[in-house]
């Protein structure tokens, strides 16, 4: 007996494949803007700080709204993204885009409290050997962070996964290319008869994110340990 | 050939430090808080003195009134730390290396290194696993192999107990004999000096007390030794 409607696992997967690569999308710059605010004094420091944390503190919906605002096909951006042919608005990438945005707050705090836990005096050891800023990032600070790391990772998976409202301001509700499970959801409880399909999803909801949470302890406590006992 | 003459106001001590010296084995000698360590610092590029001006073998590494200050990793000198400084993630031989791949050099000496501080049986370890005495003869082979011009031993031999103490000093005496590193030593310690150092300048409250070869040095501490006998 399949557990799900076939429309139930497109939303499944759907939500997989947006978050997934909403962290992917956006580890690179959580790690550049973490190691600043962590190691960079540099004026306009807190503002830098307030802007980031906004997602966090405003209404996902008016997040959602900024984004069309900013990156619809008349926004500022999307206009001359468009131009490039990458188009964000009412397509899955823009799913992508309002996820990683959501999500990018936890990304760079907890990758940033795990920075600030680097022993800076082995930054300065390893700069007396010759290490630049790059390797010295790349062979001292990100191995030692890699718990805070991949915690953050997983919160933000589990923030991009849970993501409604951005999203739904933003790309709107399209069976197969905008409808995550959140979405689904959502429509599902405002249909008639929708909810056996609510009940189905929410478990899977709980599932993903369950595992996810306990993906995040095992893989963090096994970077851990090997650092520790190696 | 080492040239140092730098001034330096910390909160509690005023550095003002001058002497040259192209003695191989050079010692700075004093009681703790007369300023050796941030001597040391200085040459590295650790610190940035207030005034002044360092040149090694004929290069300016530092020189505030030209504005120039070397970057630390370009500096070429091989620091050991009081603490060693191991990066915890990382194996022995991995350590070991570090310097020399930061700096691109072939560490054709590995073998000949790891011979003379009898690392064979820890290159697989991990820093966390070593005892005080290994983990101080792996972070001056880490600091030999990477090459440099100069070594740089802050108090290698502190906190160590008797019997790893006399053995880093029997290693570190080895490596005065056989290989044809400049050193610069710090340490409280006249045995040490006697032991490893052909000329010694000695500090006192932030000021050269004054520059000796160690035979004087230690025909100095002969009353101090039998005065303490009684």
């Amino acid at each position: 007996m399949n557990p799900l409607t076939p429309d139930e696992w497109q939303a499944l997967a759907l939500s997989l494949r947006v978050a997934g690569l909403s962290v992917l999308a956006s580890l690179p710059f959580a790690l550049g803007l973490a190691w600043l605010l962590s190691r960079v004094r540099f004026p306009g420091r807190l503002l830098v700080e307030a802007v980031l944390f906004l997602p966090l503190t405003l209404p996902p919906v008016v997040t959602g709204y900024a984004l069309l605002v900013l990156f619809g096909r008349h926004g500022a951006l999307g206009e001359w993204l468009a131009g490039l042919g990458i188009v964000f608005a009412f397509r899955w990438t823009g799913a992508v885009l309002a996820a990683a945005v959501m999500g990018f707050p936890l990304l760079v705090l907890s990758i940033r409290v795990a920075f600030d836990g680097v022993d800076r005096r082995l930054e300065r050891a390893a700069e007396t050997l010759g290490a630049g800023a790059w390797r010295r990032f790349a062979t001292i600070v990100v191995p030692l962070s890699v718990r805070g790391i991949v915690a953050g990772c997983v919160l933000a998976f589990a923030r991009a996964f849970g993501e409604f409202g951005a999203t739904i301001s933003f790309v709107s509700n399209i069976p197969g290319e905008t409808r995550t499970l959140p979405i689904a959801i959502y429509e599902l409880m405002n249909v008639p008869g929708g909810l056996p399909g609510v009940q189905r999803l929410t478990v899977v909801a709980l599932v993903v994110a369950f595992v996810a949470t306990l993906a995040a302890a095992v893989l963090g406590g096994t970077a851990w340990g090997r650092r520790r006992d190696d | 050939m080492i040239e140092v003459a730098i001034t330096h106001a910390f909160r509690d001590l005023t550095l003002d430090v001058a002497f040259a010296s192209p003695a191989r084995a050079l010692a700075l000698f004093g009681d703790s808080g007369a300023g050796k360590t941030s001597v040391l610092d200085a040459i590295a590029g650790l610190l940035e003195p207030q005034h002044g001006r360092i040149v090694l073998d004929g290069q300016c590494l530092f020189d505030h009134a030209a504005r120039v200050a070397m970057p630390v990793s370009m500096r070429d000198v091989g620091y050991v730390f009081q603490d060693g400084r191991l990066f915890p993630h990382l194996r022995v031989h991995a350590n070991l290396l570090y310097g020399a791949r930061a700096r691109r050099r072939s560490a054709t000496d590995f073998a000949r290194i790891v011979e003379l501080l009898d690392l064979g049986d820890l290159l697989d370890r991990s820093p966390s696993t070593l005892s005080g005495g290994e983990r101080q003869r792996v972070a001056i082979g880490r600091a030999l192999l990477a090459q440099p011009r100069i070594l740089l031993l802050d108090e290698p031999l502190t906190g160590l107990h008797r019997e790893a103490r006399a053995q880093v000093l029997g290693h570190l005496g080895r490596l005065k004999r056989e290989l044809r590193v400049a050193t610069l030593l710090v340490s409280h310690q006249a045995d040490e000096v006697i032991a490893l150092a052909d000329e010694v300048v000695l500090l006192r409250a932030g000021n050269v007390a004054g520059q000796v070869d160690v035979a004087a040095f230690a025909a100095m501490q002969v009353p101090r030794v039998s005065g303490s006998a009684h």
